[in-house]
C-alpha cells in the first residue's frame, strides 16, 4: 500500500473499511466522490443524446420500448410505503358501487360487486358486495360474545377467544343476496353486470361449523327443528334456519379470504350458511337459538318472500337457485375490434356444483358447452371460459347453467310463467347481452 | 354431496373423533419420523406431558355457562305462536304520541310515506280483515302507491319484534315495553285492524292476530327452502336450433344512458374491452370507425367534511336530511342559508339537533337527537352554521 489511493480508484480493491485508518479511509472517501462526479456527468449526457436518438427513431418502434420509462431508470418505492398494500392507482375504477334507483338512505342500502373487472372465483374483500338494514359497525372484539340459548342442555356463552381456539374449518362459498337482479323482473333496467349481479361475492370462510358449537351445547336432537340466528348491531337481524341445514355445513366464521371478515362484512363474526341468499348469513353474530317452530321474523315475513300471481307469497324460500351469467363482455362495455375474444363468465347453485355450462351468441338458438376453469366447488362461484370470434355483426349473448341435480337456469319468460311479474327475490333467468355493430355491449331480454 | 365434485375443500368436521389412544412409544415415533432418535424422544418424555388426543372432542367445555340474566338480556325474539312475548300493554293514544315523536319523521304521520322508507300501512280492505287475504296483492290488481307492510305480513308477532329490536332507527332498543305495544296499537288502528279506543297487551294479541288482513296469504314451498328440494321453475338444454321469439323485449332507454354514471370509469382501463363512454351518445358506425373511448381513472372521491360527515353518517342525519336538498327535514345548506347572520347560530342548532322540534320546516317533527354528546352536536352545528360545506 505505497500508492496514493486516489491513483487505484476503480481497480477491484478489498472495501478499505477492513483496513485503512481513519485519515487513508477519508482520503479514498474524497477520492470515490471525485470519480462518481465525473460519471455522472458522463451518465446524463448519455441520456440526453439517447432521448434525441429515440425521437429519431420513433418509426423503428413504440416509445413504450424504445424510450425507458421512469420506473426502468429510476429508483423505485420502499417496502412497507403502505403497511396493508392496495390495488394499484390504475384500478381505482373498479369500486363498489349504488345503484341510483334503489339507495334511499345510506344506511339501509347496498353497494354492488364489480363483477366485470373481476378474474377467478375469488371477491376481493374490499370489493365484497355490501347490504346492510341499519348501518355497518367495527365492533370491538374483545368484547363480543356469542350466546347459545334455547332447546339445548347447556346454554352458553363464547368469547372470541374461545372461538378460534376451536376446531376450524376453511371453506369457498358463495354468497348472494336474495334481491339479486331483482331490477329485471319485470324488464331491463340497470346498464351493467355490476347493477344486474353485483350483490354475489365469494371467499374463503374460516371459522368453526355451527354443528359443532350445538353439539358442544348438547342440542336436544329430539326436539330441535329450526335455529334463530341473531345480529348483535341495530337492526339486530334475525332467520330462521331448518336444524338439518344448521347441523351440516353452516360456519361461525371470523376470518374471510386468510384474514379477519372485514367489518362491512361482520366483524368479528358472521354466519355463513352456504347455498342460501345472503340475509340469513347474519353478521355480527350475537346469539343462536335453538327452537321447535320458525320464527318469522321481519326479513322472512315482510321481505325476503316470493309475490306469486294468486296473490299469495311464498315464505322462507331460501335457496339461490342454478344461475350465471356473462361478466366480458358485458352490459355497458365496448369491444374494441372485430376477432377473438375469451367469453368468460361466473355459475353458481346452492344446491351444489356446477355441472355444465353453455353459450351461446345468436340469442340462444344455438349453444356450445363452455370450458370450466377448475376449482368446482359446491355452493362456490365457478368460472368459465369461452373462443368467440366476433365478425362485427349484432349478436345476443346468453350463458346458462346447469348443476349437479340437472337443474338448468331458466329463462324469464319460464321464470313469469310460474312466479308472476310482481316478485321481487329470486331471480335466478338467463341474462342476454346484445353486441352491437358499433362494439357497445347494451342489457336486452330475450327468450 | 352426493354429487360428483371435481375438487373439494370439505373437510371432516371432527378429525379428532374417535381417535384411539396408541401407546406413548409408537405415537412419538410417528410424530419424531421413522428414524427414530431415541435420545430425543427420552428428551421429550421427561419434560413434555403426552398429547392427549385420546379425549373424544376435548374442546368440548370451551366457554360458559349463559347466568339467567344474560339469557333475559339477549333473548328478546318473539315467534308467532308469542313464545316471548314481553308481558305489557299500550293504547292506541299512547302509542299516537311515541309515534309523532320518534317515527312519524320517516314513515310519516299515518305510516303511509314512501319518502324514506316504503309505506307501511295503506292497500287494506274490512274485507281483507275478513278473508285474511289482501285482494289487492293479487295479479292485475293495481298497487297504490305499492305494496304496504300492513298488506304482506301475516303474523302480528313479527312487528312487535321488529319495532321492539330495531326502532326507532337511529335509536333502536330505546322503547319501553308499554310504549312498543302502543305503537303496535297506533299501527293496527292506522289500518283497522284494531279500533281508536284499543289498548293491545299480552293478554289479547292473540285475538288481534285473527284480525291481520294477510293472515292467510302466506304459503310455504318446501322444495325452495330445503337443499335438496327441486326447482318450480323448469328449463330444458336445447343446444341446436333452439325456439327463441326473435323479438328484444326489453331493453334500455337512449335517456337512461348515463343514469349509472359513465360507465367509462367503471371499467378498467386495459383488457379486451372498455366501459362505454356514456356521457355521448353510442357511436354510429361499426366498430372501429370512432376511436376507442378514453381511458379515464377516477379514484373514488373522498368523503368531503371529514368527521362531520362520520358523525351524520353514522347518527343517521343523512337519511332525513341531504347536504343540499331536502329529504324528510330540510338540507343542511338550506338551514345554513335560513338563519344566515343569526349570532346564536351555533349554540341554537347545537340544541335543536339535541331536543328536535318542529314548526321551522313544516309540521313533521324531528325527534331529539339524545344520543348525541354535546361534542358531536356542536361539531355538527358549526359546520352547518359554516354553510354545510
Amino acid at each position: 500500500m505505497s500508492k496514493d489511493l486516489s491513483d487505484v480508484i476503480g481497480r477491484v480493491l478489498p472495501a478499505p473499511e477492513h483496513f485503512l485508518s481513519p485519515e487513508k479511509l477519508e482520503q479514498a472517501r474524497k477520492a470515490r466522490r471525485r470519480f462518481m462526479g465525473t460519471a455522472l456527468a458522463m451518465g446524463a449526457g448519455v441520456a440526453a443524446s439517447a432521448g434525441a436518438a429515440t425521437r429519431a427513431m420513433a418509426a423503428e418502434g413504440e416509445d413504450a420500448i424504445l424510450k425507458l420509462p421512469e420506473h426502468s431508470t429510476g429508483l423505485g418505492q420502499s417496502v412497507v410505503t403502505d403497511g396493508y398494500g392496495k390495488p394499484s392507482k390504475w384500478e381505482a375504477n373498479l369500486q363498489r358501487r349504488q345503484s341510483p334507483g334503489l339507495t334511499r338512505v345510506n344506511q339501509a342500502s347496498v353497494s354492488f360487486t364489480p363483477l366485470q373487472g373481476l378474474f377467478g372465483i375469488i371477491t376481493p374483500s374490499g370489493l365484497h358486495f355490501e347490504r346492510h338494514h341499519q348501518g355497518w359497525w367495527d365492533i370491538d372484539p374483545s368484547k363480543h360474545r356469542l350466546m347459545v340459548n334455547g332447546l339445548v342442555k347447556r346454554q352458553r356463552v363464547f368469547t372470541m377467544d374461545d372461538l378460534m381456539r376451536l376446531p376450524s374449518v376453511s371453506r369457498i362459498h358463495f354468497i348472494e343476496c336474495g334481491a339479486n337482479s331483482a331490477t329485471e323482473w319485470g324488464n331491463v333496467a340497470v346498464p351493467t353486470v355490476q347493477y344486474t349481479h353485483g350483490m354475489v361475492s365469494c371467499s374463503e370462510f374460516t371459522g368453526v361449523l355451527l354443528s359443532t358449537l350445538l353439539e358442544m351445547c348438547g342440542v336436544d336432537k329430539k326436539a330441535a327443528k329450526y335455529v334463530l340466528a341473531e345480529g348483535a348491531d341495530g337492526s339486530s337481524m334475525t332467520r330462521t334456519i331448518d336444524i338439518e341445514r344448521a347441523m351440516d355445513d353452516c360456519i361461525v366464521a371470523w376470518a374471510m379470504n386468510g384474514e379477519m371478515l372485514r367489518p362491512e362484512n361482520g366483524y368479528p363474526l358472521r354466519l355463513v350458511v352456504p347455498g342460501v341468499q345472503g340475509v340469513s348469513w347474519v353478521k355480527y353474530l350475537r346469539r343462536i337459538e335453538v327452537g321447535d317452530q320458525k320464527y318469522a321474523a321481519k326479513d322472512e315475513a315482510v321481505h325476503y318472500i316470493d309475490h306469486m300471481p294468486d296473490g299469495t307469497h311464498r315464505q322462507y324460500t331460501g335457496i339461490q337457485e342454478t344461475k350465471s351469467v356473462i361478466t366480458t363482455p358485458s352490459g355497458s362495455q365496448t369491444l374494441l375490434d372485430k376477432g377473438y375474444y375469451n367469453v368468460t363468465g361466473l355459475a353458481w347453485s346452492g344446491r351444489g356444483t356446477i355441472k355444465r355450462v353453455d353459450v351461446s351468441v345468436d340469442g340462444g338458438r344455438n349453444w356450445r358447452t363452455a370450458r370450466i376453469e377448475g376449482p368446482v366447488l359446491p355452493k362456490a362461484l365457478t368460472r368459465f371460459n369461452i373462443d368467440w370470434v366476433w365478425d362485427g355483426k349484432p349478436a345476443i349473448l346468453q350463458s346458462r347453467a346447469i348443476d349437479s341435480t340437472g337443474y338448468v337456469q331458466p329463462k324469464i319468460n319460464q321464470l313469469r310463467a310460474v312466479r308472476g311479474t310482481r316478485s321481487v327475490y329470486h331471480q335466478n333467468a338467463i341474462q342476454s347481452w346484445l353486441v352491437s355493430e358499433n362494439g357497445e355491449v347494451s342489457n336486452v331480454q330475450v327468450y | 354431496m352426493n354429487t360428483p365434485v371435481a375438487f373439494s375443500l370439505r373437510v371432516n368436521a371432527s378429525p379428532l373423533k374417535g381417535a384411539k389412544p396408541a401407546p406413548r412409544q409408537s405415537r412419538l415415533r410417528g410424530f419424531l419420523g421413522s428414524r427414530g432418535i431415541a435420545s430425543l424422544a427420552l428428551a421429550l418424555l421427561g419434560s413434555v406431558s403426552a398429547p392427549s388426543f385420546a379425549q373424544d372432542k376435548p374442546w368440548s367445555n370451551m366457554g360458559r355457562d349463559a347466568t339467567p340474566a344474560e339469557v333475559k338480556a339477549w333473548d328478546i325474539d318473539v315467534r308467532p305462536d308469542f313464545k316471548g312475548l314481553p308481558a305489557g300493554a299500550g293504547s292506541v293514544s299512547l302509542g299516537e304520541t311515541v309515534w309523532e315523536g320518534k317515527c312519524a319523521s320517516c314513515h310519516g304521520t299515518f305510516g303511509e310515506s314512501n319518502e324514506v322508507f316504503t309505506p307501511l300501512i295503506g292497500g287494506t280492505t274490512k274485507d281483507d280483515i275478513k278473508t285474511g287475504r289482501v285482494k289487492g296483492l293479487e295479479e292485475g290488481k293495481s298497487i297504490v302507491p305499492q305494496k304496504t307492510t300492513i298488506m304482506k305480513v301475516a303474523t302480528v308477532s313479527t312487528l312487535f319484534d321488529y319495532i321492539n329490536r330495531a326502532m326507532p332507527w337511529n335509536a333502536p332498543k330505546t322503547l319501553k315495553t308499554d310504549e312498543v305495544y302502543g305503537v303496535l296499537a297506533y299501527l293496527l288502528s292506522l289500518a283497522e285492524v284494531v279500533p281508536a279506543d284499543f289498548t293491545l297487551s299480552d293478554k289479547n294479541i292473540a285475538e288481534v292476530q285473527k284480525r291481520m288482513p294477510n293472515r292467510n296469504g302466506m304459503v310455504f314451498h318446501e322444495p325452495l327452502w330445503k337443499a335438496n328440494g327441486k326447482g318450480d321453475v323448469k328449463n330444458v338444454a336445447c343446444m341446436k336450433n333452439c325456439a327463441v321469439d326473435p323479438v328484444v323485449h326489453s331493453s334500455l332507454p337512449a335517456f337512461a344512458r348515463d343514469a349509472h354514471g359513465n360507465i367509462a370509469e367503471q371499467n378498467r382501463i386495459i383488457g379486451p374491452v372498455r366501459g362505454a363512454d356514456t356521457t355521448r351518445p353510442a357511436p354510429q358506425g361499426p366498430v372501429g370507425s370512432a376511436p376507442a373511448p378514453k381511458a379515464v381513472v377516477v379514484a373514488a372521491a373522498a368523503p368531503a367534511g371529514g368527521d362531520v360527515k362520520g358523525l351524520l353518517a353514522t347518527n343517521a342525519c343523512t337519511a332525513c336530511h341531504g347536504v343540499k336538498n331536502k329529504i324528510v327535514g330540510p338540507g343542511f345548506n338550506e338551514i345554513a342559508a335560513k338563519h344566515k347572520g343569526r349570532a346564536d347560530l351555533e349554540a341554537y342548532l347545537a340544541g335543536k339537533i339535541k331536543t328536535g322540534g318542529s314548526g321551522v320546516w313544516g309540521s313533521v317533527p324531528m325527534p331529539p337527537q339524545d344520543q348525541l354528546n354535546e361534542a358531536d352536536a356542536r361539531t355538527i352545528a358549526q359546520w352547518i352554521a359554516a354553510g354545510a360545506r
